[in-house]
C-alpha cells in the first residue's frame, strides 16, 4: 500500500519537475560556444558581444567555451568524440577542412533557409573557404592576410625609396643590403624560412605543392627550389635576413619593433601590437612577388556541431557574431582582425584607422589570396616539409637536395 | 559465519586497497590493454578505429624516422647518463662533509627538482641563448666561442643534456647522499690508518658500497631517460631541423597532432618493450659488480 503511494507521488513529483524544466528551457536556451582567437587581448571584445547579443536575444543565454590556440583544436577533437562538443565552435581554416571531411558538423544551407536567412552578407572569398564538396558546413567569422610591414626610419636612413605594390623580390634583396648595410646588429627583412612561408613564395613563382588535379606531391620543381632558394640566399648568401644564431631567440616582432629590421612579413594581426610597440613610422604594403603575386589569406568559420540540441539558437549565435553591424564594429574598433563581409560602411571604418595608413592594402591583397594547401593529413605533411626547410635554412643541405628529400617523404607517408 | 577472523581480515585489506585498485584498473590497466588493441587498429579519434594487424608495427621499425629517433634519444642517453652519475656522486660527496651553511647548499641543489619542467626549460633557452646566455660568456672569458646550442643541429641535444643534468642532479644526488651516510665510519678510520689517500677511499669504501644505490639509480635514470620529453617540447621544440626528436615527442605528435593514435600506440608498445629490455638486462648484469654487503 506504502510503496504504490509513495510511487503515486513521485510519478506526480517527476512530472511536475519535467514541467517546469521545459518551461524554464523554453524562456531561455543556454549554448555552449567554443572558441580560440580573442585570446587574451580580445577576450573584453568577446564578452561586449556576448552581452550584445543576450540583449537582443533575450531567449538565449551563450556560454562561452574559450581555449588558447596551441591546445584548441585537440580540446575540440576530444570533446566530438566524447559527445560533450560546445552547440558551436570556430575552426580555423585547416581545420575546418579535417572536421567537414570527417563528417561531425551541420550542413548550414538548409538551417539558413528554414530560418529565411541568406549568406549575401558574407564576402565571398570568405564564404568559399568554408564550403566543403558544394555544402556550407560553415560561415567565415574573420579573416586575415599577410603584408609587407617596412620601417620608414630606416628607409630614409639607407636612402631607399619605400616599397609599393609593385615591388618584386629584387627589390627586396636590393632594398635589404642597403639596410643591412647600417649596422652590424640591424637587418633587411624577416621572414622566416619555414612551410607558412613556403607555401606562399613557391606561388608567387608559379609554383606548387602539388599538380594540378592534386593526386600528387609536386614539392621538388624547379620553381619551389628556385623560390626557396630565393629564402635561404636572403639568409646565408646576403644575410638580410638574420640566422637563428643571429636572431638569438627573440621574436620576428619584437626585432622589428625594437627597430632592427627594415622589412617584416607578417599578418594585419600585429597591427595591434606594433601600434603600442613600434616607436617609429611603419607602414604596409602587398606583399612583393617574383613571376606573380601571392599573398597569405587565413580565415577563420564558425561551425554547429552535427549533434547539437540547439541548433536554432546557435545559427542565430554565428549569423550574428559572424555578420551583424553592431559584432563587426565591435570587431573593427578593437582591431581583432577583418570582418568577413562586404558591408561598405564597415570596410570604410577599418580603412579610416590609423595607423598604418595604407590600410588598403589588406582588401588590395584578397586579388592574388592562396589558401592554407589543406590535407587530411596536414599538420603532418606540413612537418616533415618544415624539417627538410630547416636543413636548407641551417645550410645542413641545398634547396634542392632539402625538397628531393621532402617530396620522397611525402610519397612515402601523406595520401593525398 | 565460519570465515571467522581470516575472512574479515581479507575483506578489511580488500577495503583498504578498493580505492586503489579501482583507480588502477580504472586509470592505468584498462588504457594500457586498450592501448595494445589501439596499437593494431587505424584511428583518428572521431571515426571507428580499424583493425590493420601488424601494419603500424611493420611501418614504424621499416621508416627512417624511427631509426633516427632512436639515434637522438640513444644520444640522449649516452650523454646524460655518466654526467648525471658523476655530478650527482660528486655533490653528494660534498654535502657530506661538515661546513658552515651547508643546509643551503642541499636545498640550492634540490631546488631544480621542484622547478616544473616549463620554467626551467624557459630559464634554460637563455641560460644557453648565443648571444645573451652565461654559458656562452662564461665560455667567451676563457677565449672559447661558444656555440649557438640549441639553434645548432649538433649542440641543441648535449644542450638539453646539461638542463636535465641541472634538473635531476639534486634528486639523484640527494638518494647518493643517504647511502653514503649509511656507509660505517670505521672503514674510513681503518683506511685512513693504513695511509689511504681521500681518492683511495672513495675508489675503494665509498663506491663499492654504494654499488646498490648506484644501480637503483642508473635503472630509474635510464627508465626515465627513455621518456625525455617536456624539455625537448619547450626548449628546441624537437628542432632544428629534428636534430632532438625522440620517442615520446614522436608519440605525442602522432597521436594529439597528426591524430593516428593506432601508429602512436604502437610506438608506445615498442617503448615498452626497449625499456623492459633493458632493465632485463641490467638486472642480469647487476651480479658483476654490485656489492649487497654494506
Amino acid at each position: 500500500m506504502f510503496t504504490r503511494r509513495a510511487l503515486l507521488v513521485l510519478v506526480c513529483f517527476a512530472l511536475v519537475l519535467s514541467l517546469s524544466g521545459s518551461i524554464l528551457a523554453a524562456k531561455k536556451v543556454v549554448i555552449t560556444y567554443g572558441n580560440f582567437s580573442a585570446g587574451k587581448d580580445n577576450e573584453p571584445t568577446l564578452n561586449a558581444m556576448k552581452a550584445a547579443f543576450e540583449k537582443a536575444h533575450p531567449d538565449i543565454e551563450v556560454k562561452l567555451q574559450s581555449t588558447g590556440y596551441g591546445e584548441y583544436f585537440r580540446v575540440i577533437q576530444t570533446q566530438v568524440a566524447g559527445g560533450t562538443a560546445p552547440d558551436c565552435y570556430e575552426l580555423n581554416y585547416e581545420n575546418f577542412v579535417t572536421f567537414a571531411a570527417k563528417n561531425v558538423l551541420t550542413d548550414l544551407g538548409p538551417l539558413f533557409q528554414s530560418a529565411g536567412m541568406d549568406f549575401d552578407a558574407y564576402d565571398e572569398n570568405a564564404l568559399r573557404a568554408f564550403n566543403y564538396k558544394g555544402k556550407q558546413f560553415g560561415v567565415p567569422v574573420s579573416y586575415s592576410v599577410v603584408l609587407l610591414f617596412y620601417n620608414k626610419d630606416l628607409f630614409d636612413k639607407a636612402k631607399v625609396p619605400y616599397p609599393t605594390n609593385d615591388w618584386t623580390w629584387k627589390d627586396v634583396i636590393e632594398a635589404g643590403k642597403k639596410i643591412r648595410a647600417l649596422g652590424d646588429d640591424i637587418f633587411g627583412i624577416i621572414q622566416g624560412v619555414h612551410f607558412w612561408e613556403f607555401y606562399k613564395v613557391i606561388e608567387q613563382n608559379n609554383g606548387s605543392l602539388f599538380n594540378a588535379d592534386h593526386t600528387k606531391f609536386t614539392v621538388n620543381s624547379p620553381e619551389n627550389v628556385e623560390a626557396l632558394q630565393y629564402m635561404v640566399d636572403k639568409v646565408i648568401k646576403y644575410n638580410i635576413e638574420p640566422t637563428q644564431a643571429q636572431k638569438s631567440n627573440q621574436g620576428d616582432w619584437d626585432l622589428f619593433s625594437a627597430g632592427r629590421a627594415g622589412m617584416l612579413i607578417t599578418g594585419n594581426w600585429a597591427f595591434t601590437y606594433m601600434k603600442e610597440n613600434a616607436k617609429f613610422p611603419w607602414d604596409v604594403v602587398v606583399e612583393p612577388g617574383n613571376k606573380r603575386k601571392a599573398c597569405h589569406f587565413f580565415s577563420n568559420g564558425l561551425v554547429i556541431n552535427k549533434a547539437s540540441k540547439n541548433k536554432d539558437a546557435a545559427l542565430k549565435w554565428i549569423k550574428w557574431l559572424s555578420s551583424s553591424r553592431e559584432s563587426c564594429t565591435l570587431r573593427v574598433n578593437a582591431a581583432w582582425e577583418t570582418p568577413p563581409i562586404s558591408d561598405p560602411e564597415i570596410i570604410k571604418l577599418y580603412t579610416s584607422q590609423t595607423p598604418p595608413d595604407n590600410r588598403k592594402a589588406v582588401f588590395e591583397s584578397l586579388k592574388y589570396l592562396v589558401t592554407p594547401p589543406v590535407v587530411e593529413q596536414f599538420n603532418e605533411m606540413a612537418q616533415i616539409i618544415d624539417v627538410q626547410l630547416q636543413k636548407a635554412r641551417d645550410g645542413e643541405k641545398t634547396p634542392k637536395q632539402a625538397l628531393d628529400d621532402a617530396q620522397k617523404e611525402l610519397e612515402q607517408k601523406i595520401k593525398l | 559465519m565460519y570465515a571467522g577472523r581470516g575472512g574479515r581480515r581479507a575483506l578489511t585489506i580488500a577495503v583498504f586497497l578498493l580505492p586503489t585498485i579501482v583507480g588502477f584498473v580504472l586509470f592505468s590497466l584498462t588504457p594500457i590493454l586498450r592501448s595494445l588493441y589501439l596499437s593494431f587498429t587505424s584511428w583518428d579519434i572521431l571515426q571507428p578505429a580499424e583493425w590493420v594487424g601488424t601494419e603500424n608495427y611493420r611501418q614504424l621499425l621499416t621508416s627512417d624516422e624511427f631509426w633516427r629517433v632512436m639515434g637522438n634519444t640513444a644520444e640522449y642517453i649516452v650523454l646524460y647518463i655518466p654526467l648525471m652519475l658523476v655530478s650527482s656522486l660528486a655533490v653528494a660527496s660534498l654535502l657530506n662533509r661538515r661546513f658552515r651553511g651547508v643546509l643551503v647548499y642541499k636545498v640550492l641543489f634540490f631546488l631544480p627538482v621542484l622547478t616544473s619542467w616549463v620554467a626551467g626549460s624557459l630559464i634554460w633557452r637563455w641560460i644557453l641563448n648565443y648571444k645573451y646566455g652565461i654559458v656562452n660568456a662564461l665560455l667567451g672569458f676563457v677565449g672559447i666561442k661558444g656555440p649557438a646550442w640549441l639553434d645548432d643541429r649538433l649542440w641543441a641535444m648535449p644542450g638539453i643534456v646539461l638542463a636535465s643534468v641541472w634538473k635531476d642532479v639534486g634528486f639523484f644526488g640527494l638518494i647518493f647522499l643517504g647511502a653514503i651516510k649509511g656507509i660505517n665510519t670505521d672503514y674510513y678510520e681503518a683506511a685512513a690508518i693504513d695511509g689511504a689517500t681521500p681518492w683511495q677511499r672513495f675508489r675503494h669504501i665509498t663506491l663499492p658500497l654504494v654499488s646498490p644505490t648506484t644501480f637503483f639509480v642508473l635503472v630509474t635514470s635510464i627508465i626515465n631517460s627513455f621518456q625525455v620529453f617536456a624539455q625537448v617540447m619547450i626548449m628546441t621544440d624537437a628542432g632544428p631541423a629534428g636534430a632532438t626528436q625522440v620517442i615520446i615527442e614522436r608519440i605525442y605528435r602522432y597521436a594529439f597532432q597528426f591524430y593516428k593514435m593506432g601508429y602512436a600506440s604502437a610506438l608506445s608498445w615498442i617503448l615498452f618493450a626497449m625499456i623492459f629490455i633493458v632493465t632485463y638486462v641490467q638486472w642480469q648484469f647487476q651480479k658483476r659488480w654490485v656489492t649487497y654487503d654494506a
